[in-house]
This record gives structure tokens, sequence and C-alpha cells, in this order.
């Protein structure tokens, strides 16, 4: 992936033989939920090796739109800057991805007269490029994504585990909750609940997440659901996690599309998941067929 | 409160396991943070994290040598009873971790694999891939996750900790704390507030650090009045990547497997350094020590490439200090099987193929082995009595720490994968004492002042946060503040520190603080106000950047990761037997008067004019007697004969010190 763009190096190294002196950026703003979006231009001086994360960082510190307008900074996420908190997820040139991972000067090569950058569609947008994930913590309580251990006290060590599984589990366990491959899911519609003015706080989270668990509960819970089943203690609970994935808004809604594994910026075998999840589930219905 | 509640501000590794015990004892937990907590600075660990294991064991490994190992790296700069304590847990968190389902690698035969990491001679580390840290995160968010589903844990996520509330007594009460969404404020009221906020990178601009890793929240409890310990003592890292955002940890392993460190000789040298011949770079690590070539210990790399750039002026790049770290003359085979992960992260996020041209790379801070000051009880055989409400609790009743925010376990110098031990060991641990200390909070909270004390503090952040809104016309930005602050620290207070640097970098601070109260806000608006929240944690960290300067100025002597060239002390450099015997007794006289006089804490408590009040601590070593760290000088065999003569003359005198009590400041 990586290699797809053989940038040279003189190019991103030396700021002279780059033509682009100033990167001309559009942000989809919106000021809170529930408001109109609009478009904002800003210029930002180019530098070598710049990702989304320092263009916004220039975008805030100077707060003046490419008209001349004093305008408030952008709001994003973000925290590790080395692509694994997860946090900084937006739409760069229209594809969903990490903003810290996004480099400028890839996406010149891409693009050398703009570059555009959107918040997440699928989630609520709460400001400009901040967007409400709850939704996405939700799916791994519906499908317990976590081994039922009896206490955190002394008991020995955990189950003995080969090395081939071990290297089958590590890859899904390095999901990040980043949402990409939610982003890029035609199944995987937004759920927008907007409090009501004579509703407690308890109900409206309530309301919520009855709201959410009709939803498609997305790849990366499948995944995690497949993670958490191969495990052996784990798999004590796999029944549990079996209902949760064919009950509604589960993986009969999926499509097979496969956009979620082309976006998954950890390269998560997603796929292999959601065909093991298919399988797992054909079997444990058989199963309680025969079981009544 | 009928039912316990306890407060956590913090969800990376030392929170979550905290929540996590303290839900399985039946106490209910808010746990607040910054971010959502599965994104928490934890997160980013990569190497691993250290216990002695079966396999070590049968090679002549204890928990005993672990103890030694990081009492040892950390220039004995810790009490002892906290450390040993933490050493015999490290076999049992290791075994929970791999029960809770972190992936860990493993041998063919199906146990944890190991590696051996700087500081010892024991595969004491285990790992899982190349984020270990994001593994162990993740097995204890899903254990909150469990516990939260259950009702017994609410979080909240996207929440800021601004102040401690303290009753009349001086005990903490609870907190407020802000929604960083709709920028509410809200009032904490808890039987306990356990701190586990993580590093301060951020007051050095850019670090290894997360962008969360502000500080902020150590700094409003020191503001408050907690002591701050050993603040000087910052580790710098001597390989990262540097980005104008980040500077990104470039694992050690990289020259572990040959990577090589050089600069042009011409300075700023503009040809491809592909094109540059041999005899035109300067290998300068090499140069300076044969003997260790580019794997000299972390410090010394770390102070020579920045000598190079600073001193020399040999930059690889005029505008940023960098030096190539080469690993071009490897077989791209070889790197990928051998460093694949790590090389991965460079061509990522440089958009170069370290694999065909070198990498450029400048040392960053790293960690913070200070943090808040937390007491311990020690028990009869020299650990910590577990249970004991003094664990952990900082200078303010009812206020603990725990985690990378506290200052008890790494001393001068954190040993690579002890970080992640101490967090999971002090979040675990912290839980019986934190509900011993119910017992001595009860009788308050019944009668109405309860309510107005936190109505008070509520107000005062509230105006707070108004006055900054509402500021119009000030000259000041906050973003190139903060880069101004990052520059002073980095310069001053890292990798070499000089007594005038620091003297000048402190005023720096204050006047930057006095323009910081002249920043006005590009937004005033009350929805997601990252400008205003960006603001605050600015304004806060100028204290805690006090301390460390204070507390680096006024510490004369090198120790751990603190280094002023006017203080080290030279190895040998006679030539004759008798000159050098000499030269070794003088040496060793030397290091008994600086024990004498340094072997102590730095302690700093804000005065009544917001300046550092510094003090200091006795050292429990009871368990070990501190002795010479001699890695890398010249002379080290005959310095260490003549300190093993010493230490045998005296040895009865040692056996009595091992009877001494820990000595801890008045607080309590
Ligand atoms: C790149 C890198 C690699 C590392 N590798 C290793 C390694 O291999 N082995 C090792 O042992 N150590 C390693 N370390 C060190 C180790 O990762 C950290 O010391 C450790 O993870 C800190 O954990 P913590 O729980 O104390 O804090 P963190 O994980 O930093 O969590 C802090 C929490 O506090 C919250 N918070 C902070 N301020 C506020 C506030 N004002 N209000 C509300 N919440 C707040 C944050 O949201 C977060 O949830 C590494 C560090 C770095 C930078
Ligand atoms: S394969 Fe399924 S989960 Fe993945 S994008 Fe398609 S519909 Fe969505
Ligand atoms: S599966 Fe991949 S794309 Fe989806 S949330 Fe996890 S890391 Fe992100
Ligand atoms: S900032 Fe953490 S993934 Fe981008």
């Amino acid at each position: 992936m990586i290699r797809a763009v053989e940038t040279d190096v003189a190019a991103t190294d030396a700021d002279s033989s780059v033509a682009v002196k100033t990167i001309r950026v559009r942000v989809l703003r919106q000021d809170a939920p529930g408001r109109e979006s609009y478009w904002e231009r800003h210029d930002v001086p180019y530098e070598p090796n710049m990702n989304i994360i320092s263009v916004l960082q220039k975008i805030a510190a100077k707060a003046t739109s490419a008209d001349g307008r004093a305008v408030p900074p952008v709001a994003w996420d973000c925290s590790c800057l080395e692509e694994v908190c997860g946090s900084c997820t937006m739409l760069v040139n229209g594809r969903t991805r990490m903003a810290c991972s996004a480099l400028v000067d890839k996406l010149l090569v891409e693009n050398a007269d703009e570059i555009v950058i959107e918040p997440m569609t699928k989630f609520p947008v709460v400001r400009d490029l901040v967007v409400d994930r709850r939704r996405l913590f939700r799916s791994l309580e519906r499908v317990k994504a976590w081994v039922p251990v009896d206490g955190s006290y002394d008991q020995g060590p955990g189950p003995r585990i080969s090395p081939k599984e071990q290297e089958d589990a590590y890859p899904l366990s390095t999901c990040i909750s980043c949402g990409c491959c939610l982003e890029a899911c035609p199944q995987f519609t937004k759920i927008e609940v907007i409090r009501r003015d004579d509703e407690s706080q308890e109900e409206f989270d309530a309301r919520r997440k009855a709201a959410f668990d009709k939803g498609f509960l997305g790849a990366h819970a499948i995944s995690q659901a497949m993670l958490f089943n191969a495990h052996p203690t784990g798999g004590m609970i796999a029944d549990e996690r079996l209902k949760a994935v064919t009950s509604q808004g589960g993986i009969q809604m999926c499509g097979n599309a496969q956009n979620c594994v082309a976006v998954c910026p950890k390269q998560i075998p997603l796929t292999r998941s959601i065909a093991r999840a298919g399988r797992a589930a054909t079997l444990w219905a058989i199963k309680r067929l025969f079981d009544r | 409160m009928s039912q316990p509640r306890v407060l956590v501000i913090g969800g990376g590794l030392a929170g979550l396991s905290a929540t996590m015990r303290l839900a399985e004892l039946g106490i209910g937990v808010d746990l607040v943070s910054l971010v959502p907590v599965k994104r928490s600075h934890s997160v980013c660990a990569q190497g691993g994290i250290n216990s002695v294991n079966s396999l070590t064991r049968q090679q002549g490994d204890s928990e005993w040598k672990h103890f030694d190992d990081t009492v040892y790296g950390g220039d004995f700069l810790q009490h002892q009873p906290p450390v040993k304590e933490m050493a015999e847990w490290g076999p049992r968190i290791i075994d929970l971790m791999d029960r809770l389902g972190v992936p860990f690698n493993r041998t063919p035969e199906g146990f944890r694999d190991q590696r051996r990491f700087g500081g010892t001679l024991y595969k004491r580390t285990a790992f899982a891939g190349a984020t270990t840290g994001q593994q162990l995160l993740y097995a204890l968010d899903e254990q909150v996750r469990r516990y939260e589903v259950e009702g017994k844990v609410k979080k909240w996520e996207f929440w800021d900790f601004l102040e401690p509330v303290l009753d009349e007594s001086g005990r903490c009460r609870g907190a407020i704390c802000q929604d960083l969404v709709t920028m509410q404020f809200r009032a904490f009221p808890a039987d306990a507030v356990i701190l586990a906020s993580g590093g301060c990178g951020l007051l050095y601009g850019r670090s290894t650090m997360s962008m969360v890793c502000t500080g902020s929240a150590v700094s409003r409890a020191y503001q408050s009045g907690a002591a701050y310990g050993n603040g000087e003592f910052i580790q710098v890292h001597p390989t990262a990547i540097p980005g104008a955002d980040k500077l990104r940890l470039m694992s050690e392993s990289a020259r572990g497997e040959g990577g090589r460190v050089w600069v042009p000789r011409i300075p700023q040298d503009s040809r491809d350094p592909r094109q540059i011949p041999e005899a035109e770079r300067c290998y300068f690590l090499e140069e300076r020590y044969p003997k260790y070539g580019n794997l000299v210990p972390r410090d010394i790399a770390t102070r020579e490439i920045f000598d190079i750039c600073t001193n020399e002026g040999l930059s690889v790049e005029k505008d940023r200090l960098c030096v190539y770290l080469d690993l071009t003359h490897l077989s791209r085979e070889t790197l990928d099987r051998k460093l694949g992960g790590i090389l991965e992260i460079y061509e990522k996020f440089q958009g170069v193929d370290p694999r065909s041209v070198p990498m450029k790379i400048f040392p960053a801070v790293h960690y913070s082995m200070g943090g808040l000051w937390v007491d311990y009880e020690r028990s009869g055989s020299g650990g910590m009595v577990e249970g004991s409400p003094r664990n952990h609790q900082t200078t303010i009743p009812g206020l603990y720490a725990i985690g990378e925010c506290d200052y008890q376990y790494h001393g001068a110098n954190r040993l690579g994968a002890n970080s992640l031990l101490s967090c999971i060991f002090s979040g675990l641990f912290v839980a019986p004492s934190v509900i011993s200390s119910f017992d001595l909070a009860r009788g308050w909270g019944g009668g109405g002042h309860s309510g107005q004390v936190f109505e008070r503090a509520t107000g005062r952040q509230e105006e707070r946060h108004e006055s900054f809104l509402s500021r119009r016309g000030g000259r000041e930005n906050p973003y190139s503040l903060h880069g101004e602050l990052g520059d002073i620290m980095t310069r001053a207070a890292t990798v070499v520190r000089r007594n005038d640097q620091l003297r000048k970098a402190y005023d720096d601070v204050c006047r930057l603080e006095e323009r910081w109260r002249e920043c006005s806000l590009s937004d005033t608006g009350n929805w997601t106000n990252q400008n205003v929240v960006f603001t605050k944690s600015l304004g806060d960290m100028f204290p805690i950047a006090k301390v460390i300067l204070k507390g680096a100025l006024l510490r004369d002597e090198c120790r751990g990761a603190h280094y002023k060239p006017e203080f080290a002390m030279p190895g040998i450099a006679a030539t004759s037997p008798d000159e050098q015997r000499r030269e070794a007794e003088a040496w060793c006289d030397r290091f008994e008067r600086n024990t004498a006089k340094w072997l102590k804490s730095s302690i700093a408590k804000v005065g009544p004019d917001g300046h550092p009040e510094i003090s200091y601590e006795d050292v429990d070593s009871s368990l070990i007697p501190p002795r010479p760290r001699l890695y890398g000088l010249v002379g080290a065999e005959l310095i260490e004969e003549v300190w093993k003569e010493r230490q045998a003359a005296r040895t009865p005198a040692s056996a009595e010190a091992a009877g001494r009590q820990p000595m801890t400041v008045g607080a309590g």
C-alpha cells in the first residue's frame, strides 16, 4: 500500500523541488448537531513531510480563512499521531482514513489543486470534524467482546496457546476502533438520536442505546466476536456471541460488499472474520434446531 | 453517599486496572477521561512488559534481581520497598493479563515468549507483536466495559478534570470536571479520587507522547497543594523520528541490528546521503566509543547526538536538528525479517523507505520519572503493606496517584518495559488501599456544608472559564506560546543541563506565563470549544515547567537522566598504576560525598507566590545499598575494585542500615 506512490526522496525532502508553496484546503464545517454544514477554504503554507494533523494544527493556529476572515479554529479529534489510537478518522479527498497517517506529499500527488477534508458521514457530527462514535463501542458490548474471567485474583497463567493461534488472533486484536470499516460499509447507516427537551439524560441514553441495537453491528464487532470465540476462555460464551451476531442488526445484514476490508488502516482480515462468523452462525442455528 | 464511590481520572493502563479492581471489590466507579479510554496514550507502547518468569528463574533470575536492576537503573533515587513489591507482583500481573486474553507472542510449545531489554541480562520482557501497550490496554478496557454493562462503572469520556475539591480539613472529597462537548461543569462527589492521568510530554512541545499528555490534571492537583516529586527527571529517548507534529519513537532495535549513526563532515552537506563518500562521513559514536560503537547506553547516545548537532553544528539539516541512522548497508531481506514493523512506521510517516535511504533521527522527550509525590507503608519484609490507606496517597488525604503521573518506581531513570508494569501494578495495588481509606473519611457529607464546598468550586471554575471566553483584544496566540514553551524546555531541560541556561529558562517561562494571561481565543463559543480547553491546559503547563526547571537548577550533580557536565565525574585519566589507584580512591570518595548530599528526592510544593518551593526527602535505600553506575566509564574496573573493597570493609554497618525505618516527608 505504501509503495503505491513512489515519491522521490529528493522531492519530499527538499522544499525547493516541490512546486506547491501553499496548500489549498477545503474543510466541511458544522457548528453543532442539527446545524447546516458549510465549506470553508484555508491556505496553508507548504512544508515537507506534513500530514493532515499538521495541516489542521496550522489552520487552528491561524484561525483565518483563505478569504481573510477571522474564523473559529476547526475542531477535530486526535491523540497518538501514530495511527494506533483510532481518534482521527475523517474523509480526506473523499476517502475515509486516519488523518495522522495521511501524508500531504502523497495527497498532492493524487490531486495537486486542493485537499478536501470532511467529517465521517455515518456518525452524528458533534462539531466540524468531530463525530460521535459511541455506537461503535456499543457494538462491542452487544457481542460481549471480552474474556469472561472469574476475576483479577491470581489464578496462575492463562491457557496454552499455539503460535499459530496467536498469529491468527493478533491481527484481529489490533483493531483501533477507528470506524473506517463502518464509514465504507453500505449496510451501516447513520443513526442520530436527538435529546428531547422533556427527557432526562438517563431516558435519552436508554432510547439511544435501543436505537443503536436495531442497527447493523458493523464489521469491526463481528470480527471481535470471532476473536473472542477463538480464545479458549473467551469461547466459553461463544453461543452468547453467536446469538448477538445473528440477532437484529447482525451478520445477515452484511451484503459482502467487502468495502470494509479495503479501507481498514490496520489491514484486518475482516472478510475472513465475516465468513467465519457466517459459517459459525449457520452451524449454531442447525445445532439449536436439533437441541430443541 | 451510602454506597461508596470512587472517582478515577484517566483510563490508561493505570486507571483501567484500578477501575477493574474496584468494581470487582464492589465499589462504584466514575471513570473520567479526556479521550475514550481505549484511545489513551498507553496504546502507543510497543516494546513489552517486564517480569521474572519461570524460564529466567532457571537461569538464576529472581524477583530480587528485577528489583535490583530497577533500582540500579534508576540510580537509587527511589524508595526501595514499593519497587520490591512491584517486582514481586510482576509474575502475577503477566499471568493475569494472559488470562484476560492478551495475545502474547508464543514459543513453539505454546508458552509465552520473552525478549531481552536494556538494563538486564535476562529475557524478562513479555510482548505482543509490536504493540504490547495496545494489547494490554485493550484487555483492561474490555474488562471495564464488562463492568460498565453490569452498571458498576460509569464512564465519562471527553471530560476534563479541573480541580480536586477539598473540605475544610483539607481532605479530598471529589472533583470538578467539564464536559468537552457541551462545556458544562459537573461536581463529582467521591469517597476518594485517584489520578491516573499519565505523563506531561507536551510541556516540551513535541515528544514521543500523545496529544493528551499535557500534564494538566497533575498540575491542577499540584496547584491545589499536592507535592510533586523528582520533577527534574525526564527521560529522553535517543532515537525518534522528528515530525512537524510529533516525534515518533524509533526503537533501539534498529541499532541493535547493525544500524550506524553518522553525520556528514561538511556541515549541512546538501548532497543525497547515498552520494556522500565514507571518508566524508563522521560515524561519531563509533569514533568516540570504539568498544560499544552504536550500541552505547541510551543516555550516552542521546547526549552525543545532541552534542554533535547543537555544539558542533553538524546537524544534517539547518532548520531541524537530526542525524542519520543508516541501515542501507544491510540486506532488504534481513531488514524485513528483523525490523519489518518499525521500518513500516518510518515509511508510513516519512514517506521514505529506510531500506534504501538513511533515516533522519533525533532524541526526543519520552517519559517523566517525576510526578505526584505518593506515600506508602513499609511492611516487615521490606515491601508494602497491602491495603494500607497510605499507599499511593498524595499529600492531600483522599487523593491518590498511580501510573506515570506518580513519582514512585523509576527514580532518576526508567528501564525499558518497566513502566507498563508499574502502571498495572499501582492500579491493582491502590484499590484495597483506597477502600481502607473510606473509614478515615467518614463523618462528613451529611451536613449542608458539603454542598457548599462543591458549589463554590464549580462557581470558581465557571468564572475562570468565562474570563477566558470574554477576554478580548489579547495579543497572544496560545498555539504559538506552546511552541515557545516547548523550545525553552527542550533547550534547557533535556539532555545536557547548565545552570545559566536553566536560570534563564526559568525566567523565560515566567515571562511566557505572563504573556499567556494576554491570550485571546479565536473561539468564544460554548460548544466543543477545543481552543479554550487547550488554552487552559497550556496555562497549567507553566507550574510544572517551573518545578522541572527549578529542580534541575538546584540539583548540582549527575544522576540518571539528569546530566550537568559541570558536575560530571570523569573516569581515570592517569597512566601509572599508582596514580590510577589514587584516582580511583578519589573517585569513590567523591561518589560517597555526593551520595550523602544528593541521594534525595526533590519535593516541590507550590508557594504562595506561585513559585515552587523545593525541599528534599531521604530515600529508603535500606534493602540495596547504593553503588556507582560505571557503565562506559574509563577505568571502571579499577573503580569497581576499590568500591568493592570498601563495601567489604563496611559490611556490619550496612546490615545495621537495613533495619532503618523509611523516611518520608512530614505530610504523611
Ligand atoms: C512511544 C512510547 C512507547 C513506550 N513503550 C513502552 C514500553 O514498551 N514499555 C513500557 O513499559 N513503557 C513504555 N512507554 C511508557 C508507557 O507507555 C507509559 O508510561 C504508560 O502507558 C502510562 O500509562 P498511564 O496509565 O499512567 O497513563 P496514560 O495511558 O497516558 O493515560 C492517561 C489517561 O488520563 C487521562 N487524562 C489526562 N489528563 C486528563 C484530564 N485533565 N482530565 C481527564 N482525563 C485526563 C487521559 O485521557 C488518559 O485516559 C512508552 C511510551 C511511549 C511514549
Ligand atoms: S462486507 Fe459486510 S461489513 Fe463489510 S462493507 Fe460489506 S456489507 Fe459492510
Ligand atoms: S476493523 Fe479496521 S477499520 Fe474497522 S474499526 Fe477496526 S481498525 Fe478500524
Ligand atoms: S491520532 Fe491516533 S490514530 Fe490518528
